[in-house]
């Protein structure tokens, strides 16, 4: 597994997700934005978390159009994997590769807590290592991370079984208090059409060692490195 | 050449900017607001005078940066 992450100006998570994929066993290489190319062999691009241009205009919306994400999407469209975690999610977004919007949280308050989530299929190149309907612990860290998109649109991500990841309480359950956010669905995370491209919002890079309070968040990379 | 772009949310967008505006603005005391939604306007300073140059240059910048259209709609004027 050969994992290229994308480094925006306002990226702070790089760091934290190379090590949890290095831990999981996979080769790390770093692509600066303004590259026009993806390392040779590269198995998995990855857009880390953080404020990439200072969320100027909106959160994800510079770093979308920047010359390393045709590279990206050039990357999507050939099936390698793509995985954006938090501002990597929003860019996802504002760069065509996933549907939708990540708006305001829906209380306006940036939220920073642990978050159980619910792995809603275990099928993935991304989640073979949980279990179908497992909740895990993980935390959230972000200010836009309500999901938004039209109608048709749910429809046809819960139809296609596209989304990853709901925010829910310990038994699992979708609940209002669970939902900080305020995202449609209670989604935290969905796939693209070929399941190939990932977008979350919480940090699973953040719980992959006992020290820092878990390791729950090992399964995504233990998966994406299998 | 100068131009102004408005981008506003759809109708039905949830906004809690707008929301936390309009509740401030009740704070006060001022009475009759019914409504906030939060948009944001861009001064755009463009070469050379041809108009329907600058309305395609303009279309172009609302639709692939300005504006996300999965969200917001855009108005463009030439001043």
């Amino acid at each position: 597994m050969r994992a290229a992450i994308v480094v925006f100006p306002g990226s702070n998570r790089d760091a934290d997700v190379a090590r949890a994929l290095t831990q999981a066993g996979a080769e790390v290489v770093k692509v600066w934005h303004a590259d026009t190319e993806l390392p040779a062999g590269t198995d998995l691009a990855v857009l880390p978390g953080g404020f990439s241009y200072g969320d100027y205009l909106r959160c994800g919306a510079i770093a979308g159009r920047a010359a390393a994400m045709d590279a990206v999407r050039a990357h999507a469209a050939r099936g390698g994997l793509v995985l954006g975690i938090c501002n990597g999610f929003q860019i996802l977004c504002e760069s065509g590769l996933l549907p939708g919007v990540l708006m305001r949280n829906v209380d306006r308050r940036f939220i920073c807590h642990r978050q159980l989530l619910r792995v809603e299929r275990a099928d993935t190149r991304f989640t073979t290592a949980y279990a179908k309907d497992q909740v895990i612990d993980v935390c959230v860290a972000h200010g836009e991370g309500n999901y938004f998109a039209d109608a048709d649109t749910i429809a046809r991500l819960e139809g296609d079984g596209r989304v990853a990841f709901r925010y829910c309480d310990a038994s699992g359950a979708l609940t209002v208090d669970a939902n900080r956010n305020g995202s449609l669905n209670s989604i935290a995370g969905i796939y693209s059409e070929k399941l190939n491209v990932l977008g979350l919002m919480p940090h699973p890079e953040n719980f992959v060692e006992d020290l820092v309070g878990g390791t729950d968040g090992r399964g995504l990379f233990a998966s994406l490195a299998a | 050449m100068k131009a102004r772009i408005i981008v506003t949310l759809k109708t039905g967008v949830l906004d809690p900017q707008g929301k936390a505006i309009e509740a401030a603005l009740t704070s006060f005391g001022l009475s009759g607001v019914d409504g906030v939604r939060q948009g944001k306007v861009f001064d755009v300073e463009l070469a050379g005078d041809d108009r329907a140059a600058a309305e395609a240059t303009l279309k172009a910048a609302c639709e692939k940066l300005l504006a996300n259209t999965v969200v917001e709609n855009y108005a463009i004027e030439i001043l």
